[in-house]
């Protein structure tokens, strides 16, 4: 960032809400299916009638298991056996009973870590907890002529909120952390991932202090469903934070909202005016107990599954590719589904090239048009055909640059483009030999530098070799030719 | 007719001598009659009874009766049921018509019983002399310048005045056993999760438990057998074979161990009530009993950790009467905080409020463990209590109520007057275990009168079937339950 920053270190905790995929809400049968029509999603129970009673459902819990072992190494060490529902009080017209019901001393998941790549490698973002809760409702404050309408579809949907030790000392590495954190969450199949519904969203708490100084005050900042977001309210409030202690001011603990229009946090409520949400154990709820039976399927379920960390470790292993490479190919499913595939087609002995292309050519192109892997209108198998051509000597890096452009625009499959465009590496010996002997007789004087032991006019005439065939001869078999005719 | 146990009335019924249209109808016309000098219903809705006479008479026609098909139950008004006003006694929920039934309505409706309809209750089952009710104190049968306890009241004079065969009520702190001692009935509550919850309206959730008002152990078994039973729908309620509470009606007492708690021989015990118990257990002792004098040390402690723990629930309970969704909303207001505050401050009564203040109060920053973690630690010391006890003896047995029915109004302005009414029964509650009173001679009212005396007894967990085998032999060998009020 900006050369201000000199002199000031940044720390960062994110605090997380994953929804959990499941069909049903928390404490409630009501479906949990977006996009219904308000308030058709909303049992006796969402609606928090008198006398109802909340139920925790089982898969939720299951997923947050999942999860706890996902970030642990599969090692259930970090699962609190007994954790406990609790209330959290306050009145809105969303949240239908006037508490949350959430988990505060004891929640399901306590520790494990994330590993994130920035730019400067990786680095290990440690998990403080992880802890089950419901989602409120929607207010709606359009079209009601003065009133709100309030939905409660949501209301009760099950949410995940895992928080981070303040270990990020940039919106480079929260970043990093929260997509690590979605590649995660997806990987195992217990959150959609979605942003725009909501269903991946972060708090981002940042404070600044001189190098040394013990951590300075905090602010939060709420409800960030983008990671662009994420970076942009970062950066501002980190560059806010900085001018305002910088210009003799003191930071107040508050929570501030992020404006994409403005691209500024602004205050939302400080500390002297938050809450007391008078917690305690949710009566209703019995203490949460997990068996070890409970968790030994969990465990062999996540096996199957597998992490991220898991594959990863298996590419290194198995492929023998840079853990950063390996990291780059495990971000999500999907990502090492498709390299799979290139892999399985290509073979085995060019996986460093496979590589190559799906964290470089591939990825390049994905995020300049914002695309996920997902939606990637070049599938893997004809990435794997445009490959296959690089290793069989058929295309030159260059010109395979050329027909990934095509094959991208929807050309259609590499070999039909290679054939169309006339594309085709020239590894003719003969027809080497020829545009070889062309370009020697017309360039006297580099043959005699050449001789005269100037290497560089070998490249010189390598080039014009090159240039001469329009760039498809194949560069080594033009090498070992000069080679030979100099010498001769 | 009027004076019938539940076996008479259904043996009538199964003889074809009246039918449940006839009986229903005839204890409406009671009804009807009395309420105005009474105040014990809330809500009597004729047609909806007969309708439900009507079809418990086809099911009787067609051999398909069970036990208490036909049989007219009047409900505390505390119970959801769907179609019927249920207003908790309070202004807020004054216009709430139930959208569906509590689980305790569900099973009386499955047996084909009727509901004759809704008694008058203290707000929220806040108060121990049915005064706090929105909708007027009920007056005590026996004497109508006296209150009938509460907060089950208007269920306890209901019976008494053989308005109804039999009620439901629910006991928080003593809100079955204190009004069914003050008026001369039997009272039930089972042990905690035996009878679901749901659709029952939340006062303090650790501690609510439905149960029975009756004339006579043998009515409450009955009725116990209806109510009793899991439900999924309640996270408390507990999983168990189900058993016949009347099973051991008729076993003999010979062998039987009571203890007898000193500490409720103490200060604050009326000499008549007193005289009243020690002559129950005479009898019991002749009826084959040893009496075993135990001690609970911790007892004392019971009201304190009481008066704690349910207005600290009860004032997360009571945050969903918010005028948003349901209920009772303030008709003028300035904005959404001006429409929480009216609406409750005038949807609620001034216990309620108190409650909700106190139990905000002990939930809030900085006072949670001196007041909620303590209560719970010495809920945790009552409950041991017991445990040693019941190493010794297998009931325990003292005086229901320190005191017979009082003057409407004598305690009213005196809260911690009010609250010792119920210092014998809370120990149960915040134990979860089973309570009952059984009516046990009458005392001098102070007045040159005399007025019924109840005896507690309480006893181990899920023992109920026991409980219920020593009331039924104690009234086989007494006439205390058989007296009703002049006049009635």
């Amino acid at each position: 960032m900006t050369g201000q920053m000199k002199n000031w270190e940044v720390v960062i905790g994110l605090e997380t809400h994953a929804q959990l995929s499941t069909s049903s809400k928390i404490f409630s049968g009501a479906s949990t299916a977006f996009g219904a029509a308000p308030n058709s999603h909303a049992s006796a129970v969402d609606l928090a009638l008198p006398g109802v009673l909340p139920v925790a459902n089982r898969a939720a819990v299951d997923k947050a298991i999942r999860f706890g072992l996902a970030v642990n190494g599969n090692v259930a060490d970090n699962i609190n056996r007994r954790s406990v529902f609790a209330r959290k009080n306050y009145f809105y017209p969303d949240l239908p009973k006037g508490y949350q019901i959430s988990q505060l001393d004891l929640p399901i998941v306590k520790g494990g870590s994330i590993t994130i790549i920035t730019s400067s490698g990786e680095k290990t973002v440690r998990l403080t907890r992880a802890h089950l809760e419901e989602d409120a409702g929607k207010s709606l404050h359009e079209d009601f002529h003065g009133m709100s309408g309030i939905d409660l579809n949501r209301a009760g949907t099950p949410l995940l909120e895992i928080v981070s030790e303040p270990d990020m000392c940039s919106s480079e590495e929260a970043v990093a952390y929260a997509k690590a954190l979605h590649g995660l969450v997806r990987w195992i199949d217990i959150c959609d991932g979605n942003m725009q519904e909501g269903s991946f969203r972060c708090d981002a708490n940042v404070s600044v202090r001189r190098p040394g100084d013990p951590l300075g005050t905090r602010r939060e900042i709420k409800n960030l469903n983008s990671f662009r977001f994420l970076q942009q309210a970062i950066d501002y409030e980190v560059r806010w934070q900085i001018e305002t202690l910088e210009d003799g001011g003191r930071i107040q603990q508050a929570t501030v909202l992020f404006d994409p229009d403005t691209g500024e946090t602004r205050s939302m409520r400080s500390k002297e005016d938050a809450h007391d949400y008078r917690y305690f154990p949710d009566p209703d709820l019995l203490p949460l107990c997990v068996g070890e039976d409970w968790i030994g399927a969990a465990s062999k379920q996540l096996a199957e599954v597998g992490t991220p960390g898991m594959r990863k470790e298996l590419y290194v292993a198995q492929f023998g590719l840079t853990d950063y490479d390996a990291a780059l190919l495990t971000q999500s499913r999907e990502t090492a589904a498709y390299f799979d595939v290139v892999v399985g087609a290509v073979g085995a002995a060019s996986v460093k090239l496979c590589a190559n292309w799906v964290t470089g050519e591939l990825a390049g192109a994905l995020n300049r048009a914002g695309l996920d892997i997902a939606q990637s209108p070049l599938p893997a198998a004809r990435l794997a055909a445009l490959v296959t051509r690089v290793v069989d000597g058929t295309l030159s890096s260059k010109l395979a640059k050329e027909v990934f452009e095509a094959a991208w625009n929807g050309e259609g499959e590499p070999d039909a483009i290679i054939e169309k465009r006339g594309l085709k590496q020239i590894s003719d010996g003969g027809e080497i030999e020829k545009l070889v002997d062309d370009v020697l007789a017309g360039n006297a004087k580099q043959v005699e530098d050449y001789r005269a032991g100037k290497d560089k006019a070998f490249n010189s005439l390598v080039g014009q070799v090159m240039k001469a065939s329009r760039g498809k001869a194949n560069p080594a078999q033009v090498n070992e030719i000069l080679k030979k005719k100099l010498g001769g | 007719m009027f004076n019938s146990s539940l076996k008479e009335l259904t043996a009538a019924l199964a003889a074809r001598k009246i039918s449940s249209v006839e009986l229903t109808g005839l204890f409406l016309d009671r009804v009807e009659k009395r309420n105005g000098d009474l105040n014990a219903f809330i809500t009597v809705d004729r047609e909806r009874s007969l309708m439900q006479a009507r079809a418990a008479d086809s099911l009787i026609a067609s051999g398909k009766a069970q036990p208490l098909t036909g049989i007219p139950v009047a409900h505390k008004d505390i119970f959801c049921a769907q179609g019927w006003l249920t207003t908790c006694g309070s202004k807020m929920l004054s216009n709430f018509v139930s959208p569906y039934d509590a689980h305790v309505i569900s099973r009386f409706n499955d047996a084909g019983a009727v509901i004759l309809g809704k008694t008058n209750m203290d707000e929220f089952a806040m108060g121990s002399s049915n005064e706090t009710s929105f909708y007027g104190p009920v007056k005590n049968p026996w004497d109508r310048t006296r209150v009938p306890g509460g907060s089950s009241g208007g269920s306890a004079a209901a019976v008494a005045a053989r308005m109804a065969p039999v009620a439901t009520a629910t006991d928080t702190g003593g809100s079955i056993r204190q009004p069914a001692a003050l008026t001369g009935l039997t009272g039930l509550k089972p042990t905690y999760g035996l009878v679901s919850r749901y659709g029952m309206i939340a006062f303090a959730s650790s501690l609510d438990q439905g149960g029975v008002l009756s004339r006579s152990a043998e009515d409450a078994a009955a009725v116990l057998n209806v109510m009793a039973g899991f439900d999924a729908r309640d996270s408390t309620s507990i999983e168990r074979p189900a058993e016949d509470y009347a099973r051991d009606l008729d076993a003999p007492l010979a062998g039987l161990r009571i203890g007898v708690v000193k500490e409720h021989f103490g200060d604050g015990l009326a000499a008549g009530v007193g005289a009243a118990v020690q002559a129950a257990l005479e009898q019991f002792r002749k009826l084959g009993a040893t009496l075993i004098d135990i001690s609970t040390p911790n007892s004392g402690l019971a009201v304190p950790a009481y008066y704690v723990i349910a207005p600290a629930e009860a004032s997360s309970n009571l945050s969903r009467f918010d005028g948003v969704r349901y209920g009772y909303r303030a008709p003028e207001y300035r904005d959404l905080a001006d429409l929480y505050s009216k609406t409750r401050a005038q949807g609620f009564g001034a216990e309620v409020k108190r409650r909700i203040l106190i139990g905000a109060y002990v939930l809030s920053h900085g006072y949670y463990d001196a007041y909620y973690l303590k209560a719970q630690k010495i809920r945790r010391l009552i409950a041991n209590d017991f445990a040693q006890a019941f190493t010794q003896c297998d009931v325990v047995v003292g005086p229901t109520s320190p005191t017979v029915a009082f003057p409407l109004g004598a305690k009213a302005s005196d809260p911690v007057q009010m609250y010792l009414n119920d210092i014998y029964t809370i120990p149960a509650n915040l134990a979860g275990l089973p309570g009952m009173s059984v009516p046990c001679g009458f005392a001098d009212d102070g007045n040159g009168g005399s007025l019924p005396v109840g005896l507690h007894m309480v006893g181990n967990y899920f023992a109920e079937a026991k409980m219920l085998n020593v009331a039924h032999q104690y009234q086989r060998a007494t006439d205390w339950h058989l007296r009703k009020p002049e006049g009635i």
